[in-house]
């Protein structure tokens, strides 16, 4: 820190909500453990007075990931962003949120645009500037899905930050191909025999991620930012294509109080159900084990979307669930 | 210097003078040979400081283009037909950012039926996406018309599409003359991007625009295209001077001056047209041809200003809009009522569907009867009206009388008749 942060910081009243948690953002941690968002040099990629909902993870993940970014680079990223939340609550005309240079062009494309733009980077020769590509989980696993397999197949160096809040928030909470089996949604309402989202053989991402064999693949949650920005730190020491999966609770998809974001981001680690690891060419190189672990209901009941499936008339869907979460357990060595 | 090369051939050697920085690619016909041999070109270092893609999709490769072309790159890519449609988002995507990327159409039909052959209805179905759309008569205009669209597209910041034809231009060999890389230089400038994704000076493109400001976005979009009017012709001189050759312009007139009745087309028909109209007039015909080789901006006042002193129209045009007819002959019919007057009679030919040869024959009948006073309104030049009688009759007999372009296949023995209706 420098002398000049330092006095500022010193200046400051310090807040101890936070002392005895895992919560980062800290100051009364040492330095080193810190993260960027704590330091008063962060280069707010995001800057504040952006329109997100409160309690939006996305808006959370995405600043921690970018300026994270920001500082390993020198602050020399160049950020590509498909339609969706992050784009709208960013840019309301005339005003933008970024700080750093950004384009949003269309939903499905945004692969590819970081593409021609890390493709214009090696024509010119230019080794220093990064490119970040970022989406929601539709623009990701649905509409920008061909994209993005492009992307890994011709390793171009894009780090794609996909913000995984299950379903298309943006355009009032409808089933995207990473919304979680029984999910209520607005297209998959709970009514019927099979209430809510149904339970698919799934898209998850990482996983078709690492079956490009791309150099890395990791899983992030918001309610560990140290270990977000880590993953960051990491895939930007690494060329080539790299993917990162955050998972972002959305207080309004979700049906969950905007104060139980970070809580329910860890739930869903505990659980089994958000498994977080890393993975370099393919290969699965590092599980974040599960500290304590709990029930997947003491998850699910904090969120409206899931109410039907803690009904004992839909104790088969918990059991999916359940059986979901072990076996998430056992393929990512969580415990 | 003067070659022997196929339309495609020279055209990837146009580009490559040009320098560009970027070129993503993905395969279609007619267009494929152009991209393929910008391949060549970049891999054996021909063409040095190019980063080249082939990449997933057509879609992927407008999009590709849209990222390259904001971080400050001189982009190109070429597609066609279906590849167009599959890119479409992106392509009015591109304009509406104001990308100054340049595309060669290789003018092909639009599926179904799935047909690889020429005509422009590709062309049309972009229309009105915001992006200049330039026509090209020869593989020598191809040529030419590449270079200045780098140079138009640049100075306006909009894409420009430059419209050749699938196989007539694109896989024929034809006389064309390269121009020198100095000569290149000298007329077309280092690109400097009007918006750059730049971390020295960081910027937003593509926020959202809400009804406070959109139309004042979209009629500047409007603005552009018209300025670009008075930016081609004076182009096209520049061009001219330094080239020696005149090869660009809004339109090109052949004996329309003083011609009674004046032809009207784009693209690689004007070939034949001029055939036909340099026999007709040893003949004492009063015809000539409107080439327009500007199609967006639509050249209304050049048009006007050609076919003020005709007395008859014939709009020729490879496409129409089902449902409604002609598209060129209703926007001259448009232009010209509003600044000539009513008394010009305008006739709607629609011809060269999926590539159906145009003969200097069935031209001349057009002619005949214009010249005779018979010329109908709407003409579709050689339709077999047997076929289509036939076809449907078949549909009022029966409700279950089976996909039409297999009937009409059969009726006229293409396929075998597997099925009998």
């Amino acid at each position: 820190m420098t002398r000049k942060a330092q006095s500022a910081a010193d200046e400051q009243t310090v807040k101890f909500y936070q002392t005895g948690t895992f919560t980062v953002g800290n100051r009364l941690l040492d330095e080193e453990f810190r993260t960027v968002q704590a330091t008063q040099e962060r280069s707010n990629s995001i800057d504040s007075g952006h329109r997100a909902c409160q309690g939006c993870g996305q808006a959370l993940g995405a600043r921690y990931a970018l300026d994270t970014a920001m500082r390993v680079t020198d602050n020399q990223i160049i950020a590509a962003n498909a339609t969706g939340c992050l784009e709208v609550f960013t840019t309301p005309y005339p005003e933008t949120a970024w700080s750093i240079p950004w384009i949003h062009s269309l939903f499905g494309n945004v692969a590819s645009v970081a593409s021609g733009i890390a493709a214009t980077l090696k024509a010119k020769g230019d080794t220093t500037t990064r490119v970040i590509a970022q989406g929601g989980d539709g623009g990701t696993t649905d509409i920008g899905f061909a994209c993005l397999s492009g992307m890994f197949d011709r390793n171009d160096d894009v780090l794609f930050i996909c913000y995984d809040n299950g379903g298309y928030m943006n355009t009032g909470v409808q089933r995207s191909s990473a919304t979680p089996g029984g999910a209520r949604t607005s297209t998959t309402m709970p009514v019927g025999d099979h209430p809510g989202s149904s339970f698919t053989t799934g898209k998850y991402l990482p996983a078709i991620a690492m079956a490009h064999e791309i150099p890395y693949v990791a899983t992030a949650s918001v309610h560990d930012l140290h270990d977000l920005e880590r993953k960051i730190e990491k895939a930007m020491t690494f060329r080539g294509a790299r993917y990162i999966q955050i998972d972002v609770p959305c207080p309004l998809g979700w049906g969950s109080e905007p104060s139980q974001t970070i809580k329910l981001a860890r739930l869903g680690v505990q659980s089994g159900l958000v498994p977080l690891f890393e993975a370099e060419y393919g290969e699965l190189s590092n599980s974040t084990k599960i500290r304590y672990q709990v029930p997947v209901e003491e998850y699910l009941q904090l969120q409206r979307r899931f109410a039907h499936v803690l009904k004992p008339a839909n104790v088969d869907q918990l059991e999916t669930i359940r059986a979901l979460a072990e076996k998430n357990i056992k393929r990512y060595r969580l415990l | 210097m003067l070659h022997q090369m196929s339309g495609s051939i020279a055209v990837a050697k146009a580009i490559a003078l040009c320098r560009p920085d970027v070129i993503p690619c993905y395969p279609i016909t007619p267009q494929t040979h152009i991209v393929e041999h910008l391949s060549v070109l970049v891999k054996s270092g021909q063409l040095e400081n190019c980063s080249y893609e082939n990449v997933e999709s057509e879609f992927a490769s407008m999009s590709f283009c849209i990222g390259a072309s904001a971080t400050g790159a001189r982009t190109y890519t070429a597609t066609a037909s279906q590849g167009l449609l599959y890119m479409m988002e992106a392509v009015y995507n591109a304009s509406g950012l104001g990308l100054p990327i340049v595309m060669t159409l290789g003018n092909r039909a639009i599926g179904a039926p799935i047909n690889i052959w020429n005509d422009h209805s590709d062309a049309m179905s972009v229309r009105d996406a915001g992006w200049i759309q330039l026509f090209v008569e020869s593989n020598q205009q191809a040529v030419d018309v590449h270079i200045q669209a780098f140079k138009l597209a640049e100075a306006l910041s909009l894409p420009v599409m430059v419209n050749m034809d699938g196989f007539i231009l694109t896989h024929a060999i034809t006389r064309v003359d390269l121009p020198d890389p100095e000569q290149v230089d000298q007329f077309l400038p280092p690109f400097v991007a009007r918006q750059k994704l730049d971390t020295q000076s960081p910027l937003s493109i593509g926020a959202m625009v809400g009804p406070d400001a959109f139309t004042e976005v979209r009629y500047l979009a409007h603005h552009k295209q018209k300025e670009a009017l008075a930016m081609i012709e004076q182009q096209a001189e520049e061009f001219s001077d330094i080239f020696g050759r005149d090869s660009g312009g809004l339109v090109k007139s052949y004996f329309a001056d003083d011609a009674d009745i004046i032809l009207v087309a784009m693209g690689s028909v004007i070939g034949t047209m001029q055939d036909l109209v340099n026999d007709l007039r040893d003949e004492g015909y009063s015809v000539g041809i409107l080439s327009l080789r500007s199609f967006r901006p639509f050249p209304a006042n050049a048009i006007c200003n050609a076919l003020k002193n005709a007395s008859q129209v014939i709009v020729f045009e490879k496409s129409f809009a089902v449902g409604m007819g002609g598209i060129l002959a209703s926007e001259i019919h448009m232009a010209t009522q509003r600044y000539v007057g009513e008394n010009l009679k305008i006739k709607s030919v629609i011809g060269g569907l999926g590539g159906r040869t145009i003969t200097k024959k069935s031209l001349r009948k057009l002619v005949d009867n214009a010249s005779k006073g018979e010329l109908d309104d709407e003409v579709f030049m050689d339709l077999d009206g047997g076929t289509v009688i036939r076809e449907l009759n078949r549909q009022q007999e029966d409700q279950s009388s089976g996909p039409i372009a297999e009937n009409i296949l059969r009726d006229i023995g293409v396929v075998s008749a597997s099925k009998t209706h």
